[in-house]
């Protein structure tokens, strides 16, 4: 007799009839900390080992290095983006970018961003006024982020459509689980270089005519290490984009979703609107946006948790099951909105920490923007909409594993209170 | 509202320098954080935000009475043991030295359930406060000298004794003499003394006008007055961490300076003759006249006013402030005639933090922790190590304070790794391990010319300490590698690899070095997990 072996918990994972509730399968596969899948790659899911490898030099982001039949130019055209390089191009490349970014040559860009973040909330949830239900995804949470990362970036807002499209593909295809592996690459490929010649048409019109935006900067401006060349920029301009676009809308989607689901907390947000500021912390922890970090590899024999990772394996991080560990984390299970309360740090040692952004040289980039984003977002929500209910738990999610969060998120509400002068 | 910044965990992430850039500034082009420890009010939100974002949560706040952690502090009662209930309630702690070591070890037992009577007794009268500061943002004019009280202070019940030195031990009576007069009873005992400056060895040239120390808020403050009337030119003596910071403030100030260093480069102790001579380039890209391998042999004043110095090369130079940056001497003399193994070489104690007496029999009731305590490090020998680091002070008096409250089967090892940075010339140096027992330094990461790398320090083909510059973030890993004994020159793929991994000699000053035949590894995360284990040879 026949018998197929059932799917190993990794697989399972990537099954989107798991995406509602991931997290049972997160305990399951930490049981094995570094797990050796069929296909010869190393699933990771223990805390401190992630930890470990996010800043083991031994451990690539650059599949130009893989060694793989495939190295070489990119079908697209477009060399990768900083977070698929290692240093020292990734460092440099960081660096150029985030001089007109954030400190220390741009200090007080993103602080200085906060009035028209709150601007821009206070008009989104204005625009709910007078609806007994509201999708708090296309109403809210997608198109706040957005907009805040087309004014940052100088990339017209009504645009939005076409690379909407662009963005998707992308994303798609960091999910290991679905479709041909073939036809998804065809399809990244495709929307890199149309992305790419996209944001051509925009740098050349910002350099001649440049703006406060940071397109305008990077293509107009020589620091020290020089200018980026033009295709640089550009695999820049669309990493910034997408990951500007794809993973905040979850982060406030599922802070939403986690507040009806704690209605305490809501009301402790409501009265005290500085919990946001921490709570976030806890968020990122327990319904992070990214749960998995796919595009690595051992540059050679890493010993790690009693396993050998053989160098050339790629290597997964699961990012959302080590946030989760109970190993590190004291009642992991719990969201606990006053875990990262900074009144608690230091004493003894704390060590509830996440890895929501991830973690080493390759720590998210607009991590101080997203932070702001949805500390705001969630505080004014919080403050704002009266009586909030969830309509369907759970939420239809998105299919992308990678890039976890709610497709839609129905809540009815009484009304809006207005907005604060 | 108070904060520190525990910049031995900081990695350089810049999210505080993100969400508050009034309170959190990066300097150079790299990891290099200054920040204002008592940033003003309208910064409160902003600091809130920046505190809860660090990653590695290297910022403690101090805003207010700390929020009761009760489930913790029932944790760590079920990691104790059982102590003598009786104790935890009615007990004498005292602590002599109340600085970074006493402070934190006072916190801890509190937050560990310690109930009983807890006495500090310090002889510097001002609040105990943070030091690194002062050779940085202070010095730089940035932040006030009163402005680097350390957090979480008030919230410790305790008799606080400040302003006055205690001056003598008698262990059979258990009591702890103070300079008025008066005694403090204890049943345990925790030294942390620290160290003071070496002052500059002739004592009339010590006194003239402009020739200073650096250790203390008050010296810090004299300084930083002398540096922003802008001298001619000011001389460090000696270019060891400390020197290194004031030379690199006067640079950024524009303060012209002279550093002499005996040595032939800066930070040779610490890092090698190898890697200091990078340090020396930092130097003198920045404007530094640094004059290595010459000692000064003299300081001259006019009118009590220092005027000039002279060098042992022959040469003269005319200096109107000296700093004697010449390393620290411990502060052990009130414990002369005690019994204890005190002497210039600090307090030595065993890796619970017991203090040995003068037979090098381990006491049960005095426990040593900080910059005044030598321990034995098992990685290296089971040398007894003084460091005077920062992260040593921190991490010794949590173990230290949850040893005095345990029973012994409980008691934890301080098996911490060294660590230590230094924030100069725009970038941050951050060590593991122990370099300078090492023998041989090969750049592992990165390039040298960008004063961005991984510098590895090995001995007899074991890695035995790193150091990094700008590349804190590699440091945990080498770290690790340390603990585990792995082999040196590092044999594995890297990114960011140089060509080719050619050791050099690390260029150490001789001195005496331990043996190290047998194989130690360092095992766990938390201090009660942490172990050393002992392989066969
Ligand atoms: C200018 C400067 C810059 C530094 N920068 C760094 C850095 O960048 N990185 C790093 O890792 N470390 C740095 N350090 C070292 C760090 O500050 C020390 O490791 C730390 O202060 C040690 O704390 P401690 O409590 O053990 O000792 P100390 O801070 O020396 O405190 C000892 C206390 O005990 C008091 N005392 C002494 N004798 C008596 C007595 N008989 N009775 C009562 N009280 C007494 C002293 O006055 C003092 O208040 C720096 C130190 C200085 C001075
Ligand atoms: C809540 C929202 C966000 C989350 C959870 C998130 C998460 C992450 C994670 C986990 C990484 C690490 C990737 C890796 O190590 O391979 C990362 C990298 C990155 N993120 Fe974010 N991100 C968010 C928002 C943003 C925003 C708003 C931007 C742009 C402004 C952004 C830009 C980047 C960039 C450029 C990188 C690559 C960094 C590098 O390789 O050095 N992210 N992000
Ligand atoms: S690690 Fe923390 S303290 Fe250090 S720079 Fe980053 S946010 Fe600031």
């Amino acid at each position: 007799m026949v018998t197929t072996a059932p799917p190993s918990v990794f697989a399972q994972i990537l099954d989107y009839a798991n995406r509602a509730d991931p997290y049972p399968l997160y305990a399951e596969l930490r049981k094995t900390p570094v797990a050796r899948q069929d296909d010869g790659s190393y699933v990771v899911s223990t805390y401190q080992e992630i930890v470990d490898l996010l800043h083991d030099p031994r451990i690539s982001s650059d599949a130009r290095d893989a060694g793989a039949a495939d190295a070489g130019e990119d079908p697209s055209g477009v060399p990768p983006a900083f977070i698929r390089t290692d240093p020292p191009e990734h460092d440099r490349l960081r660096r150029i970018v985030n001089r007109h970014f954030g400190p220390p040559h741009t200090p007080g860009r993103v602080d200085g961003m906060v009035p028209d973040l709150r601007r821009l909330v206070t008009g989104l949830i204005d625009g709910l006024a007078g609806q007994p239900e509201v999708d708090i995804v296309d109403q809210f949470a997608y198109p706040f982020p957005v907009t805040v990362i087309c004014e940052l970036l100088g990339v017209p807002r009504e645009d939005e459509p076409r690379f909407q499209v662009w963005a998707q593909a992308l994303v798609d295809a960091l999910d290991p689980g679905t479709g041909d592996p073939a036809e998804r690459e065809r399809k990244r490929a495709a929307a890199t270089t149309e992305m790419g010649l996209y944001l051509a048409g925009l740098v050349e019109a910002h350099r001649r005519s440049p703006g406060p935006d940071l397109l305008s900067a990077l293509a107009t401006d020589d620091g020290p290490e020089g200018r980026l060349t033009d295709i640089e920029l550009l695999a820049a301009a669309t990493l910034l984009l997408v990951a500007g676009h794809e993973t905040t809308v979850n982060l406030i989607t599922n802070g939403v979703l986690t507040l009806l689901r704690h209605p305490e907390v809501l009301e402790r947000l409501r009265r005290d609107p500085d919990l946001a500021i921490h709570l976030v912390e806890e968020l990122l922890r327990y319904e992070p946006p990214v749960h998995f970090l796919p595009n690595r590899h051992a540059l050679d024999d890493i010993e790690i948790a009693g396993t050998t990772i053989r160098g050339g394996a790629e290597v997964v991080l699961v990012l959302a099951a080590g946030s989760r560990d109970p190993e590190h984390v004291h009642d992991p299970d719990r969201f606990d909105p006053d875990r990262f309360n900074p009144d608690r740090f230091g004493l003894a040692r704390d060590r509830d920490q996440h890895l929501g952004f991830g973690g080493g040289i390759h720590y998210c980039f607009g991590a101080p923007l997203a932070r702001l984003e949805t500390q705001i977002a969630l505080a004014e929500l919080a403050r704002r909409l009266v009586n909030p209910r969830l309509v369907v738990d759970p939420p239809p999610y998105r299919t992308n594993p990678v890039l976890r969060g709610p497709r839609h998120l129905h809540v009815a509400i009484d009304d809006i209170t207005p907005a604060p002068d | 509202m108070k904060l520190v910044v525990d910049l031995t965990r900081c990695q350089g992430y810049a999210q505080c320098a993100f969400l508050a850039p009034n309170a959190f500034t990066m300097h150079g082009d790299g990891e290099a954080l200054l920040y204002d420890p008592e940033p003003s009010d309208d910064l409160r939100e902003r600091v809130l935000r920046a505190a809860a974002a660090c990653p590695v949560q290297a910022i403690v706040l101090d805003r207010g009475p700390v929020e009761d952690g009760s489930q913790r502090a029932a944790a760590a009662a079920a990691r104790r043991g059982d102590m003598d209930e009786e104790f935890l309630r009615t007990g004498r702690i005292v602590i002599v030295g109340a600085s970074l070591a006493g402070t934190r070890a006072a916190g801890a037992l509190r937050y560990q359930g310690f109930t009983g009577s807890l006495t500090l007794i310090g002889d510097e009268s001002a609040e105990p406060y943070d030091r690194p500061p002062l050779s940085k943002q202070v010095l730089e004019g940035w932040v006030p000298a009163e402005h680097t009280g350390l957090p979480r202070r008030d919230a410790i019940e305790a008799d606080w004794r400040l302003g006055v030195a205690a001056t003598g031990l008698d262990l059979a009576a258990k009591q702890v003499r103070l300079a008025d007069g008066s005694s403090v009873g204890f049943d345990r005992l925790l030294i942390t003394t620290g160290v003071r400056a070496r002052p500059w060895p002739n004592p009339d040239e010590a006194a003239l006008d402009g020739v200073l120390v650096l250790r203390t808020r008050q010296d810090a403050d004299r300084l930083r007055r002398l540096f922003a009337a802008r001298p001619n030119r000011v001389l460090v003596i000696g270019a060891g961490f400390t020197g290194s910071e004031v030379a690199s403030v006067c640079r950024e100030l524009d303060v012209p300076v002279t550093v002499a260093e005996a040595g032939p480069a800066p930070l040779v102790a610490a890092l090698g003759g190898g890697i200091g001579a990078i340090a020396a380039d930092m130097h003198r890209e920045a404007g530094v006249d640094l004059r290595c391998g010459v000692m000064v042999t003299a300081l001259e004043g006019e009118n009590g006013r220092l005027r000039r110095a002279r060098l042992s090369d022959g040469s003269t130079l005319d200096v109107d402030v000296a700093v004697a940056a010449l390393g620290g001497v411990r502060n052990v003399d009130w414990l002369e005639g005690s019994g204890l193994a005190a002497g210039p070489w600090g307090v030595a104690c065993d890796a619970g933090c017991r203090a040995f007496d003068a037979n090098g029999l381990v006491t049960d009731d005095v426990f040593v922790a900080g910059d005044v305590a030598r321990t034995p490090q098992p990685l290296f020998g089971y040398e007894l190590l003084a460091l005077e680091h920062w992260g040593n002070a921190v991490a010794q008096a949590e173990v230290a304070a949850h040893n005095m409250i345990s029973d012994e089967a409980h008691r934890w090892p301080h098996l911490a790794l060294p660590v230590f940075w230094s924030t100069q010339f725009g970038t941050e140096i951050k060590s593991v391990g122990v370099p300078n027992i090492a023998d041989q330094v090969v750049v592992a990461q990165g390039s040298v010319a960008d004063r961005r790398f991984v510098a590895t320090y090995g001995r007899r083909g074991r890695l035995v300490g790193a150091v990094t510059f700008d590349q804190s973030k590699w440091l945990e890993f080498y770290g690790r590698q340390i603990e585990r004994g792995a082999a040196f020159p590092p044999a594995s793929r890297t990114v960011d690899q140089p060509d080719r991994l050619q050791p050099s000699a690390a260029e150490f000053p001789t001195r005496p070095i331990p043996t190290q035949d047998a194989t130690v590894v360092l095992t766990g995360h938390d201090p009660a997990e942490r172990r050393a284990t002992l392989l066969p040879s």
